[in-house]
């Protein structure tokens, strides 16, 4: 029987346990790999994280993403560059499905995540978000709920209720995040109190605390001080070592400075995808050259 | 706040430090090799040339890296333009310590040199002056680096000299002409490894103090 994602409601481990059930198995999520052991699992780095098959996406008669096929590897850091309303965003958000949430909006093709259809009749889309976490634009913590609140709000939502439990997980999703010196003093201070890259790195640790596999970030500087950004880019590059992350961006410095691999699309195309470094220094094809050049955009 | 990636200007430095005592090893070398007749020391030092060739490539693919990469400003960008430049020299030190090298094994062929005049003193020279401009770097010392330059004087004027005298000797002794020929070689050579010294100085300056010092003071040319 092939494993399938349904909604289940939390445990405590990071591991799924059957349903009661037995008419559907919910999948084990991949174990989070320790750091210390990555180096001796070079396997683990060549994984693929998405395995997107000829995707198309539609909104209403408006074609977003033309025939784009791509394999996002595992535990790194993609980019997706482009020019303003090249499909980057749309992209982005058919890797969780956020997409349906545009009226009007379909799409045709494949994502597979670690091999599942993320958009087989089965799949509950709500638990794919959780599986693959996202990272808004503009931060949005929750205005009427505190700091720990916030982070909490997902798990507590699932029906998460031990305590220790829930101050275990608050402390490790702001440590992840790098706010838990900031904030640790006062989590009861409303969230909206913060910096806006302090906002930021909350709205990270709440994306963090439902443990997904996956972080997607859609252009999550762009509303930062230099300041804020680097540290954001900071815990970026610490959280590569156990997450894969796809970042959308507009600031193509920002995409070298953070990626392993750059994915550039152009009116809904994906044109080129590779190394950063490749990508930056020596791309092959000419639409990238131009782009990366500051030639066009 | 030190970023992830700026480890990888410290492996730059690194790496432009140890072309940096490839080249006065090379340098170092090719004096012995000429000083002593041993010729052993001068495989030796052909065997460096490579290394530093090595270095070479590797450090401009650092920087070219670097400058795609991180987009460096202030100290961090001219770190990049001084690290190429500065390998290069170092570079083209040691092509010329490889080439007074070569000489002195054939100088050894043709039986023991009766008169270096100045070539050991250029050499000494040459080997302070590279000494000085890579220990200005390490030191990030900027005065120390403009002392570097004003020194290069006595090494062309020292040149200018072994010329004359080579000429005269070469007039006088058309016999031994090869000899005098190879020595007038070695003597440039190691008035461009003083040149080489003095352009890396002027680049840490400019690393340092953000200012071009190069061309503003005088310098005599060499005749040659």
């Amino acid at each position: 029987m092939n494993p399938v994602i349904t909604r289940k409601p939390f445990s405590m481990s990071d591991q799924a346990k059957p349903a009661a059930d037995s008419s559907t198995v919910a999948p084990t999520p991949a174990p989070r790999p320790n750091p210390a052991t990555t180096a001796s699992t070079p396997t683990a780095k060549a994984e693929v994280a998405f395995d997107i098959q000829d995707l198309c996406v539609f909104y209403g008669k408006t074609q977003a993403i033309k025939n784009v096929h791509l394999q996002i590897p595992a535990m790194s850091v993609t980019a997706i560059i482009g020019p303003s309303g090249c499909g980057k965003s749309t992209a982005l958000r058919a890797l969780n499905r956020m997409h349906e949430l545009t009226p009007g909006a379909r799409h045709t093709g494949k994502i597979l995540m670690k091999g599942e259809d993320l958009y087989a009749s089965h799949v509950d889309a709500t638990v794919v978000r959780r599986r693959v976490g996202m990272v808004f634009q503009k931060s949005n913590p929750f205005p009427t709920l505190s700091i720990a609140e916030n982070v909490l709000v997902g798990l507590r939502l699932n029906g998460m209720r031990d305590k220790t439990f829930l101050n275990n997980r608050l402390e490790e999703s702001l440590r992840m995040a790098a706010l838990w010196d900031e904030v640790k003093d006062h989590l009861n201070r409303p969230g909206m109190s913060l910096s806006g890259g302090q906002q930021q790195r909350l709205c990270i640790a709440r994306a963090l605390a439902v443990r997904p596999e996956i972080l997607l970030m859609d252009e999550p500087c762009s509303a930062l001080d230099p300041i804020a950004t680097a540290k954001v880019e900071e815990l970026i590059h610490a959280l590569k070592s156990q997450y894969t992350v796809v970042i959308v961006t507009h600031n193509m410095q920002q995409a070298a400075r953070v990626s392993e691999n750059t994915a550039f699309f152009y009116m809904g195309s994906l044109i080129e995808f590779g190394p950063t470094e490749q990508i930056f220094m020596n791309p092959k094809n000419p639409q990238t050259e131009a782009y990366v050049s500051g030639r066009f955009g | 706040m030190k970023r992830y990636f700026h480890s990888e200007l410290e492996d730059l430095r690194k790496h432009l430090i140890l072309m940096g005592e490839r080249s006065i090893d090379s340098v170092r070398l090719a004096m012995q090799a000429l000083l002593t007749d041993d010729v052993s020391i001068a495989g030796q030092v052909i065997a460096l040339d490579d290394e530093i060739d090595r270095l070479e490539v590797l450090i401009d693919a650092e920087c070219v890296r670097y400058i795609t990469l991180r987009q460096p400003m202030a100290q961090d960008v001219r770190l990049m333009t001084v690290a190429m430049k500065a390998n290069h020299e170092l570079e083209r030190s040691g092509d010329e310590a490889t080439s007074i090298a070569k000489r002195a094994r054939r100088l050894a062929e043709f039986g023991k040199v009766d008169d270096f005049y100045n070539i050991p003193r250029m050499g000494d020279l040459a080997l302070e002056q590279l000494r000085d401009a890579m220990d200005s770097f390490i030191t990030e010392d900027a005065e120390k680096a403009m002392l570097v330059p004003r020194r290069d004087k006595e090494v062309d004027d020292l040149n200018r000299d072994n010329y004359a005298k080579y000429n005269d000797k070469i007039s006088l002794h058309p016999e031994i002409s090869r000899v005098s020929i190879e020595l007038i070689f070695i003597s440039k050579s190691l008035e461009r490894i003083a040149d080489h010294a003095t352009n890396i100085a002027e680049e840490v300056v400019f690393l340092m103090k953000g200012e071009d010092v190069r061309h503003t003071h005088e310098v005599k040319r060499s005749v040659m």
